[in-house]
């Protein structure tokens, strides 16, 4: 069965006829070809798929697609505007807060829904809104940093 | 006019400036092969086996085959190519036979995943199972059955590895100086102890995949998540019996490695599969549980150490045996076991040594290079057996430690002297120590029996730790800068950096040489083995030294060209000019100068004669003065050169559940020279969690079957952000590397080596009970402590 789902991502509208079957990561990667958002496991144990729907944080490989109908989503390509980095990005670029960059955007995307939940978060808040993205490089302590970082400056929001 | 001769302008290295590849990463830019997807591309997918060992009787293709959108269907039969990369025992798709749970007997090419997912189902495949054997001691045992009965019929790299025909072992690497049992005779006592280390996954968070297409006239294109793109070429070549320049391999940024993508790995398997489905690129992307299960991970390893001391704990003899669990395959898993070997004694002198260390085939999941290359199995024993050795003497951990660290003018357990430029593992230790207060720990033994039932208690643990590049002797390494318009340069270099951040350092030492901005340096990405140089393969933490060399040998080279241009038109000595922020001066009369940008691609007289041309630079470096180790003693010098560290750690245990928290770790490197602050600080941050995932966590179950039981994410635990030592320090000592870059020595590998020794001995001084097992996992320390509780006295 197929099914039409209209889909808000990045503050771009889409429309796209995709199968029950398909998962949220599938069609952002493969039909919207927008592949920042990456999977590392497929069965939500690992967070490189962490995208903001509907203002929650999600794993986008246990989501189905046809769910997000009429949804807001919003992954790394939308954080930050073109040439200009979002003051999350800056910090992570700053703290050497990645190495293979794979678990980056995940990283990204979980770090911005805690922001916006809660701008003045404490280092275990911060620590516990990372602690779902696996990074089997940098040993997280520059990712955390750079997220504490922003926070302290207490003007978290994207850089458009 | 004032020239800022010798200025600080263009000085970066020690820098800390931001990552080359940051910008990319941090906007989901970054492409990496996972990402990719080129016109008519298939997708592949294999069809894995259940058992462990047994043979295959018969394959049914023909309901796969037939489902709408499959291109092509393989299976083993068809394809007699063995590859690897010392070892060469391993078919593309297994034939006849299958040794391992999880190895690849069939493979599909359809228009999608989920054809190509379904058409693996429906292959049938019928196994007679054999009896299989999974622990390495019981597969050296005389009548063994055999993992591999044609082992003396394959091919190998001679007169370095030294297979045993009729056996399993792949590999016997035999160190031998001075004489053992003098030295068991001279000591005061000897003891004896055995340690083990489960095999465990790399875990890149990019699964290896792989994008590759037949091309007319048997030419291959390859696109692929790769640490190597001249290995995966040349043993591609190799396997194929194709000229080298008919086959290209591109790697973009790579999600991670570890050691588990270097070699070959899916290439060849996607390339068979596309050219049987008529030169349609394909695409096989592994799932975590293949990366886990049938992609290799790193050996068990059981040891066995026998040690002579005085009674002042000086060594007297050492003789140590490792058996390590090399799985089905040993491709690369031998060379793991002649490395590591050569630190069987850690950074300690020992007058007296005998080590065996034996690459065992089993029928698990086969191993491969893993950052350390052995080296944080092997020091496990090692620093392990230290400490138990010190507590029966009544000497200070640390003090042992003090009177047998390796010192200039000592010999090395294969006959390498020691000198003052080797590196200071002592400086490490004594750093290490005072950061965690190692002093001034309650120096009263813990009797277990007396711990509290609930509560926390602490201890303190030091470990040292070594590592030399692991290589073949003649390995080698090639840079060409190459000018643009704008007189900025591309560094064309193909060590990979899957993470590691060496472009971002390289771009600091190509800028310093060059004296021009940063900015001015982009370190090319993706490596393609149609355009950039030759290097051997990115591994061994050699790129630091090697491609440092080369790229400082290529900028000298360019400056070379520089003046020799600007000579002419200056009409100066080539001597007496000097490049420095972008221009060629003459020395005493700096008024008379050119801009680079003048001359790079030409330079052009006002009345329009030209001369020069594009200035391309080219620097090489091959390892120097290497041997190859003498088959019977392992005696000659195998290391380019050797990184010495540290660590000291305090933990904290809680008894009523055996968990283990840190409470802090230090750890001190001599790295020769800081070359960039932050990419060395990081790789230890990243270096020290990996490793301690090592000691607290990690390590494949099977059962009694062979079968993996936590081949996943779920079962397969790996640290997280909530698991992080309360304080980590990081600190560097600088004993300059003659031959290396500004005297540097590499530090990829090394943070995560002896982790798992300083935390178990911590873990003694906190409980009073000795570990000789990895993980240290609560379940573990659990028991243990239950155990101690209630043993009889």
């Amino acid at each position: 069965m197929e099914y039409d789902v209209r889909i808000t991502v990045n503050g771009e509208r889409y429309q796209a006829r995709v199968p029950a079957s398909l998962t949220l990561l599938r069609m952002l990667r493969e039909v919207l070809h927008l592949t920042g958002t990456k999977e590392g496991c497929s069965i939500g144990e690992c967070g490189a798929c962490s995208v903001i729907l509907d203002g929650k944080l999600v794993n986008a490989c246990m989501v189905l697609a046809v769910e997000c109908d009429g949804s807001v989503v919003r992954t790394v390509e939308g954080e930050g505007a073109m040439d200009k980095l979002s003051d999350l990005q800056q910090a992570f670029v700053d703290n050497h807060a990645l190495q293979c960059g794979f678990c980056t955007p995940g990283m990204l995307m979980a770090a911005r829904e805690l922001l916006e939940r809660k701008p003045d978060p404490t280092d275990d808040d911060i620590i516990e809104a990372m602690a779902g993205q696996i990074c089997r490089c940098t040993g997280y302590e520059t990712a955390i940093e750079a997220v504490r970082r922003v926070a302290r400056k207490g003007q978290a929001g994207g850089g458009k | 006019m004032t020239v800022p001769f010798h200025s600080d302008k263009h000085r970066y290295v020690g820098g800390n400036a931001e990552r080359i590849d940051a910008l990319d990463k941090v906007t989901g830019a970054a492409q990496y092969v996972h990402d990719m997807a080129v016109p008519r591309m298939l997708f592949g997918r294999m069809k894995l086996s259940p058992h462990a060992h047994a043979r295959i009787v018969r394959i049914d293709t023909s309901k796969a085959e037939a489902l709408p959108g499959v291109r092509a269907v393989l299976v083993g039969s068809e394809l007699d190519t063995r590859l690897g990369l010392y070892m060469i025992d391993k078919f593309i798709l297994a034939r006849d036979v299958v040794r391992y749970q999880g190895e690849a007997v069939a493979a599909v090419a359809a228009e999608s995943e989920d054809i190509a997912r379904r058409a693996c189902e429906l292959i049938e495949i019928d196994y007679e199972p054999l009896p299989a054997i999974f622990d390495p001691e019981v597969a050296l045992a005389d009548g063994a059955l055999l993992v591999h009965p044609d082992l003396h019929t394959y091919r190998y790299m001679k007169g370095v590895f030294f297979p045993r025909a009729h056996s399993n072992v792949a590999h016997h690497q035999k160190i031998r100086k001075g004489d053992v049992d003098k030295g068991f005779a001279e000591a005061y006592r000897v003891f004896e102890h055995k340690f083990t280390n489960p095999p465990v996954a790399h875990a890149p968070l990019e699964t290896h995949v792989t994008i590759a297409q037949y091309l007319p006239g048997s030419r291959a294109q390859i696109w692929t998540s790769a640490q190597s793109p001249f290995t995966v070429r040349n043993l591609f070549a190799v396997a194929f019996g194709l000229p080298h320049n008919s086959i290209r391999v591109q790697i973009p940024y790579v999600g991670g490695g570890f050691g588990g993508k270097a070699g070959i790995h899916l290439e060849p398997l996607a390339w068979c599969l596309s050219r049987k489905a008529g030169g349609r690129p394909v695409k096989i992307t592994a799932t975590r549980e293949e990366e886990i299960n049938t992609l290799p991970s790193r050996q068990g390893l059981k040891t066995h150490i026998k040690t002579g001391v005085t009674r002042d704990g000086k060594i007297t003899g050492l003789k140590v045996q490792f058996l390590w669990d090399a799985g089905a395959y040993a491709d690369y898993g031998v060379n793991i076991g002649r490395a590591a070997a050569t630190s069987g004694a850690g950074p300690y002198e020992v007058p007296n040594c005998w080590i065996d260390s034996l690459v065992v085939y089993t029928n698990k999941v086969f191993g491969t290079a893993y950052r350390g290359f052995g080296h944080l199995e092997v020091l496990w024993g090692v620093e392990r057996n230290l400490d138990l050795i010190a507590r029966d003497l009544g000497i200070d951990p640390y003090e042992l430690r003090m009177r047998n660290v390796l010192r200039a003018g000592a010999l090395t357990i294969t006959g390498e002297k020691v000198t003052a430029n080797h590196g200071r593992p002592d400086l490490c230790l004594e750093k290490v120590a005072q950061e965690i207060g190692f002093e001034n720990r309650p120096k009263e033994p813990v009797d277990p029996k007396k711990l509290p039932l609930r509560g926390k208690v602490r201890g303190k643990g030091v470990a040292l730790l070594q590592k030399a590049p692991a290589m073949p002797v003649f390995t080698a390494c090639s840079a060409i800068i190459k000018f643009n318009e704008d007189a900025s340069v591309n560094v064309l270099i193909s060590g990979v950096d899957y993470g590691q951040g060496t472009y971002t350092m390289l771009r600091q030492v190509v800028a310093q040489e060059l004296s021009v901005p940063l900015d001015k340096v982009q370190v090319v990405f993706d490596c393609d083995t149609a355009t950039q140089p030759y290097d051997w393969q990115t591994v061994a933490s050699r790129f630091t030294v090697m491609g440092g060399n080369a790229c400082i040998e290529a900028a000298h080279d360019c400056i070379a060209q520089l003046k020799h241009v600007a000579g002419q038109v200056l009409r100066a000595p080539e001597n007496e000019l000097i490049c420095e922020d972008e221009r060629v001066f003459v020395r005493h009369t700096p008024e008379q100068s050119l801009s680079y940008r003048e001359i790079v691609l030409g330079y052009t007289y006002p009345n329009g004669n030209s001369i020069g041309g594009p200035i391309v630079g080219r620097g090489r470096y091959i390892a120097q003065g290497l041997t190859h180790l003498h088959p019977e003693t392992g005696q000659g010098k195998a290391a380019l050169d050797w990184t010495y560290g540290a660590h000291g750690v305090e933990i904290e245990v809680d008894l009523e559940t055996g968990d283990i928290e840190i409470v802090h770790i230090a750890s001190a490197f001599d790295v020769g020279k800081v070359l960039h602050e932050g990419m060395c600080r990081t790789q230890v941050q990243g270096g020290v969690i990996q490793g301690l995932g090592s000691a607290l966590l990690e390590g494949f179950v099977f059962n009694d079957k062979g079968r993996m039981l936590n081949p996943s994410f779920v079962d397969y635990k790996l640290l997280t952000a909530k698991d992080l030592p309360r304080k980590m320090s990081a600190f560097f000592v600088e004993t300059p590397q003659l031959d290396g870059p500004y005297g540097a020595r590499g530090i990829g590998e090394h943070p995560m080596v002896s982790v798992p020794g300083a935390i178990g001995n911590a873990l003694r001084d906190a409980l009073g009970i000795d570990f000789h097992d990895l993980p240290l996992n609560s379940e573990r320390v659990y028991l243990a402590l239950k155990r101690a509780r209630t043993a009889k006295a």
